[in-house]
């Protein structure tokens, strides 16, 4: 209920399902190895040798992991073993010397204090330059034909067209993701909003209730979280709560404010920090916009490209920033 | 005659404290009565009999008046509740694990009602089960094997499997196996039941005749009273899990212990099983003992026509001494007396 | 008789069920224990910390690092090892030692040694089909996970088998814990396995042995016990030990029934491989578990299809190694020698394919992979995106009928009476139906689902249970009825109806979410789609039942159609009937956790969130735990209403 769990379990994209692994369909299993395909047995590739990423389950994340194991993999001969594997599984993974690197963590300050400053196995290296950003949304149609609604003060206005079976006399507000623990109920009551929320269970039924109301022009209203691949398939659109300040939501039951901005970053084991692969100033100094990941995402949603495949096409258009990294 | 198998004070209780019931008053009532009272069946009470050497004694009962559980006991595939069984001498009951299936093994085999042959081996490894489990050698085992295939009929049909053979061919499997092992005893249990009434007949007179030939002690469990008199030297009538009467055909015949048994041997043709001994009468008058002599023994089926050809009365002589008379009168009282 | 006690009990239930309305109308909204999403009780706390302690002591509790992490590991290496095998390259190799060629080779040469050329000319050809739809590597990922945890199963479920069947004493042991395994759903042990043994193929293989034993374990000893008597007791009294007559006479005879059991069990792991895709088994079913969070309902068929075709290829397979197992014995020499003849060139061509397949890419790499599954994913996306297009509208207003006029009521009838009155309900109902013992039993169980502090939720997930074990049993009735009466029917509808079984809940979701939204009865109708097919069988079996000579008698007295089927063949099918509501009802439960992903709420939405906030892990243990309790009752209480006992100890299912 504090800012640690939102982060904590943010973990948005990932899919109610939680455990579930993200690997590109193609790639199959589980801990896949992949060799690297080019024959160049360079210098470079023997110092690099092999490293563990973590692969949470959403897909964003995905789009990190993919870029990261691609370059690493292409342009400096690294063997990257992929497991796919939930965030808190993944830290517990710095101790047991199972994971080397989680290249998108949302916040997690209790799992900070323990494997970074009180275990002292783990590093934070850095941003990703993607802003996370959690809040409460309406398919594009509403947002056009009630341009108000995007003001929380005017949502009971519109309450009554969100009723539905599950929500009685209120109107309904969609959760989303079990993994979240949201200020939803909180806010409701707080800003005396005529809103019962409705918890749907997994990010694959609020992404499909997103994308009905929009194709059916049917009214919808809940909670969401960019950067996410939905977005560039229906750009919801965000509305407006009271502004957040540090420490607005320090008591969990008398919330008022919006949720706090993410900025996302990579951590990685110690072990693998020190070991003087060339892969280490990869992930260091990995950095993209939320429309990089966005797109590359959307390569393996949308365009239902393997991890491999849209990161090479990403790759390809964007050479520049990659030689940045590798700097 | 040696004594091959003594039984004495036989009991089987099924249920709730079996020991508590044995000879305790209870155990005299009747089995409904009992069980509402104790919970327990009495199956076997206090049975006892013996079994001569070479000798034919069938058990025989209705279902449900405990016969199948009598051989069961005595073979301990059923554990009796008290009692003693012995075979050639030694107390069966009281043998250990190892020993049991020393006695199995060797001293006596048994024959079912269902056949119970091994489905998944052909006819010859059927005959030679006990045998191989006994850890006799393939060869061997085969070789005698072929023996008793030949004894009980079944020569071309070794290779075959249980379900490709008739009921009665099947039964011979099951009468080869047992052979097999040329034990001193034989147990059946109501072995021909499950058989058309033609093929029945067969297979009992093939009874009569292996134990001709081989002359094997036999216990014989059936609910047919026919069975029973056709290959019974002695015959055990059963009811309610206690013995009712023990006695030759001719005995149970002529004179039952009581109306249960005499309502078993009702339908009987007595004439086909008594003989001149019971019939024959004190002559009146010298003038009767001029017909001709025919032996005690005789049945008075075989008698009939003599009797009934001369005038008067015959002469029923025992080793040479004058028993008595039997005249036209006497054998048409048993013949309609069978029919009536 | 059974006819005579209902008419006895039929004045009770209505007279108990009136109370409970009238009553919890006039206390409703009182005692009945609401509990806020993420508040916690003290003994969710207490389990919470609980789980994070056996975190914490991984690596250092002796019995957790030496025993636990040596199960795992060893089960990884085996698991691993036939990975190596079948699907993922061993280290310094580029493609798996066995490729697709040699493996459809072994497979049709397998599965004509154990069954017949005709099934192992469908073994090949569906194997080859799962390279076409595009998976290949996942359907050996997937077959390797499979085999791993049917040989273990076996290893372990055939012996014990074997004991229960000898001693019905250790079967009485053992009868507990089955019945526990089969009542429990399987999402619910997915998260206290991967507490012990993290997530990955070793958890997953761990899960599906607890799924998959039950029916080896069982079925093997239902064959011991089937073997005669006559037979027993013949090789007995030749003086047999006891080794010899288990060796000799009972389990050649037990055989057939056995790899009958062998199959309920290839098919209990098939299904739960899948499943066991949420903690991380590699396979097909992450294939179908990406899918659902990328909404792509092409791709979820397609591996859909996948697992149904490997469904149907084993389940094919070992059913005619069964009927072969009889036949075998009867053959004629000449027909023997001529099938070692072809086994025998066979196995040449097995040995040249599996060379092929390790020398050459063309054999290593499958050929053409997907040449079938990328337009039937095309073609099924574009159904569902046309139906959804054209069917909403009229799929919502039915939505919400439903729920205003069905659900809610029962829902909040259920959720807002005291749980004291809920609860002397269940006991009178256990006394009607099973006396004190049982009443006994479900006291106990309702106090711990008191102790679970979740009362209010797991009356919400009774609510939908309850409505959807209905739809089933309706259904189950009225296709039962109508199969078990015509054959064509039959033959048309099974194998809709086994595929429904093997087809994991996650293809169909994504489709009915669309339809139906986000709602309890989206997660209704999945909880259908996954029971219906058991009922139906189950009611379309007992139909088939009855003897021809009743029929007849009722056709010669002058009955017509509707009176036959519901005078005579009903009426004397009830078992199945009782059997199916029984079997109905706990499949439906199994699916609440699925259905707590659409919106269904209440348990399963906890266990869910467990599974995902560290916060709420206690709690959604807790949830776990509520849904077995449930289960349990469920279960207990239908088994005692059906008298007599009719236990669901096989034919569990496909």
């Amino acid at each position: 209920m504090t800012i640690r769990l939102h982060g904590g379990v943010l973990i948005a994209a990932a899919a109610s399902l939680v455990l579930t692994a993200c690997g590109a369909a193609s790639t199959s299993s589980s801990s896949t190895t992949t060799t690297s395909a080019s024959a160049t047995t360079s210098a470079s590739a023997a110092a690099c040798g092999t490293f563990n990423m973590a692969i949470n389950p959403w897909v964003g994340y995905e789009a990190n992991a993919a870029v990261i194991k691609y370059v690493a993999e292409k342009q400096l001969g690294c063997t990257v073993t992929t497991k796919n594997i939930s965030e808190q599984v993944a830290w517990q993974g710095f101790a047991t010397g199972e994971i080397d690197a989680i290249v998108e963590n949302w916040g997690h300050t209790d799992l900070v204090k323990k494997y970074i400053t009180d275990q002292k196995v783990a590093v934070d290296f850095g941003p990703t330059g993607n802003e996370g950003i959690i809040g409460w949304y309406v398919p594009p149609w509403m947002a056009q034909k009630y341009p108000d609604i995007t003001d929380w003060k005017n949502l009971n206005k519109y309450a009554s067209l969100f009723k539905t079976s599950e929500s009685g006399n209120l109107g309904q507000f969609s959760d989303g993701d079990p993994a979240y623990v949201t200020n939803d109920e909180a806010l409701m009551k707080n800003l005396k909003l005529n809103f019962k929320v409705v918890y749907l269970g997994s990010e694959a039924a609020l992404i499909q209730g997103f994308r009905n109301a929009e194709t059916q022009k049917k009214p919808f209203i809940g909670y969401f979280y960019e950067p996410q691949w939905f977005l560039s398939e229906v750009p919801l659109v965000h509305i407006k709560l009271p502004a957040y300040t540090p420490g607005c939501d320090a008591v969990a039951a008398k919330i008022a404010c919006d949720y706090p901005p993410y900025h996302l970053n990579k951590v990685v084991s110690v072990k693998f920090a020190n070991s003087g692969s060339p892969a280490v100033k990869l992930i260091k100094n990995f950095s993209w916009t939320n429309d990089d990941q966005n797109l590359v995402a959307k390569y393996i949603t949308v365009d239902k490209m393997t991890d491999d495949q849209a990161a090479a096409k990403w790759v390809a258009a964007n050479q520049a920033k990659v030689d940045a990294w590798l700097k | 005659m040696t004594t091959t198998i003594s039984v004495r004070n036989l009991w089987k209780v099924f249920g709730p404290h079996p020991e508590a019931i044995v000879n305790s008053p209870d155990a005299m009532l009747s089995r409904s009565e009992l069980r509402k009272k104790t919970g327990a069946t009495a199956a076997v009470r206090d049975v006892s009999f013996d079994v001569g050497e070479g000798e034919v004694f069938v058990v025989m009962g209705l279902s449900g008046s405990g016969k199948s559980t009598l051989v069961r006991c005595m073979t301990r595939l059923i554990e009796p509740t008290a009692g003693e069984v012995l075979i050639q001498g030694e107390d069966v009951l009281h043998a250990d694990g190892a020993r049991l299936r020393e006695i199995r093994r060797t001293k006596f085999s048994m024959v079912f009602q269902h056949f119970g042959l091994l489905p998944h081996r052909r006819v010859i490894d059927n005959v030679a089960f006990g045998l191989e489990i006994n850890g006799i050698k393939k060869d061997k085992r085969y070789a005698r094997a072929e023996e008793v295939v030949g004894l009980v009929g079944l020569q071309g049909y070794e290779q075959a499997y249980p379900e490709q053979l008739s009921g009665g061919m099947q039964q011979r499997v099951g009468l080869a196996r047992a052979l097999a092992s040329d034990p001193a005893v034989m147990f059946f249990d109501e072995p021909f039941s499950a058989l058309d009434p033609l093929i029945r007949r067969d297979m009992q007179t093939e009874v009569i005749r292996l134990h001709e030939e081989v002359g094997k002690t036999m216990v014989f469990i059936t609910h047919d009273i026919h069975e029973a008199l056709r290959l019974g030297d002695r015959i055990a009538i059963m009811r309610d899990g206690g013995l009712v009467q023990v006695g030759t055909p001719e005995e149970l015949i002529a004179q039952p212990a009581d109306d249960y048994v005499a309502n078993f041997v009702l339908d009987f043709p007595k004439s086909h099983v008594l003989t001149l001994r019971w019939i024959a009468r004190p002559a009146t008058s010298d003038a009767e003992l001029q017909g001709p002599a025919l032996p005690a023994n005789m049945v008075i089926r075989d008698a009939a026509r003599t009797v009934l050809e001369v005038d008067g009365p015959v002469r029923v002589m025992d080793d040479g001494a004058l028993l008595g008379v039997v005249s036209t009168e006497e054998i048409l009282a048993v013949i309609a007396g069978a029919q009536g | 008789m059974l006819q005579r006690l209902r008419t006895q009990r039929g004045p009770q239930l209505a007279l108990l069920l009136t109370l409970w309305v009238v009553l919890g109308r006039l206390f409703a909204g009182n005692w009945t224990f609401p509990l806020d999403r993420s508040s916690l009780t003290p003994f969710h706390t207490w389990l919470g910390n609980g789980m994070d302690s056996i975190d914490a002591n991984r690596n250092t509790n002796p019995i957790m690092s030496n025993v636990v992490e040596g199960i795992r590991n060893g089960i990884d290496g085996f698991v691993a090892a036939l990975q190596n095998l079948l699907s993922q390259p061993p280290a310094g190799h580029q493609f798996p030692l066995v490729g697709w060629l040699g493996v459809i080779a072994i497979v049709t040469w397998v599965v004509y040694a154990t069954a017949n050329w005709r099934v192992a000319t469908l073994a090949g050809i569906g194997f080859y089909a799962l390279g076409a739809l595009g998976f290949w590597t996942e359907s050996m990922d997937t077959l390797a996970l499979v085999i791993a945890a049917v040989v273990i199963a076996l290893i372990i479920g055939i012996p014990l088998g074997i004991l229960s069947g000898l001693f019905p004493r250790f079967e009485k042991l053992m009868t507990p814990f089955l019945d526990f395994a089969q009542v429990m759903p399987t999402f619910v042990y997915l998260m206290p396995v991967a507490l012990f043994f993290l997530i990955g193929p070793a958890s997953a293989t761990i899960v599906t042995l607890i799924y998959a034993i039950p029916p080896a374990l069982r079925i093997t000893a239902v064959a011991i016990r089937g073997v005669p008597t006559v037979t027993v007791e013949a090789g007995t009294s030749l003086g047999t030990t006891r080794w010899q007559l288990l060796r000799k006479v009972q389990l050649p005879q037990a055989k057939r029934t056995i790899v009958v059991g062998i199959n309920q069990t290839i098919m209990a792991a098939l299904s739960m491989v899948t499943i066991a895709a949420l903690i991380d088994a590699p396979g097909l079913g992450q294939v179908v578990v990406q899918s659902l969070q990328k909404l792509d309902v092409g791709t979820s068929f397609q591996a859909g299809l996948a697992i149904v075709v490997m469904a149907i290829v084993l389940d094919r397979a070992t059913t005619a190694a069964a009927a072969k197992v009889q036949r075998e014995s009867v053959q004629a020499a000449r027909t023997r020698l001529r099938r070692r003849l072809g086994l025998g060139i066979g196995f040449v061509g097995v040995v040249v394919a599996v060379l092929v397949s390790y020398f050459t890419v063309f054999g290593a790499q499958f050929q053409g992979s997907g040449f079938i599954g990328l337009p039937f994913a095309d073609a099924m996306q574009a159904g569902a995106d046309w139906v959804q297009l054209h069917w909403s509208n009229a799929t919502s207003w039915y939505t919400d009928l439903i729920s205003n006029w069905f659900l809610n009521p029962l829902q909040s009838a259920l959720v807002g009476t005291p749980w004291f009155l809920t609860g002397a309900v269940v006991l009178a109902l256990a006394y009607m139906f099973g006396g004190p013992r049982l009443t006994a039993v479900c006291a106990l169980l309702l106090a711990v689902l008191v102790g679970t502090g979740l009362w209010s939720d797991a009356m919400v997930t009774l609510a939908a249970t309850f409505f959807a074990a209905a739809i089933t049993i309706v259904l189950g009735v009225f296709f039962g009825a109508w199969m078990g009466r015509n054959h064509r029917v039959d033959s048309i509808l099974r194998p809709v109806l086994d595929a429904g079984q093997v087809l994991p809940a996650f293809v169909y979701l994504v489709p009915f979410l669309g339809l139906f939204g986000a709602t309890r009865f989206t997660a209704i109708l999945a909880a259908v789609v996954y029971a219906a097919p058991a009922s139906v069988k189950l009611i379309a079996d007992g139909v088939r039942g009855v003897p021809q000579t009743i029929r007849e008698a009722a056709l010669s007295a002058g009955a017509n159609t509707w009176q036959v089927i519901t005078k005579v063949e009903l009426p004397m099918a009830r078992h199945a009937i009782a059997l199916a509501t029984n079997q109905g009802l706990i499949y439906v439960l199994a699916m609440v956790v699925v259905g707590g992903l659409v919106g269904a709420g209440g348990l399963g939405y906890l266990v869910v969130a467990g599974f995902a906030q560290s916060s709420l892990r206690g709690k959604g243990m807790a949830a776990g735990l509520a849904i077995v309790v449930l289960g349990i009752l469920i279960d207990r209480i239908t088994q005692a209403a059906s008298q007599p006992r009719v236990r669901a100890s096989i034919g569990n299912g496909h």
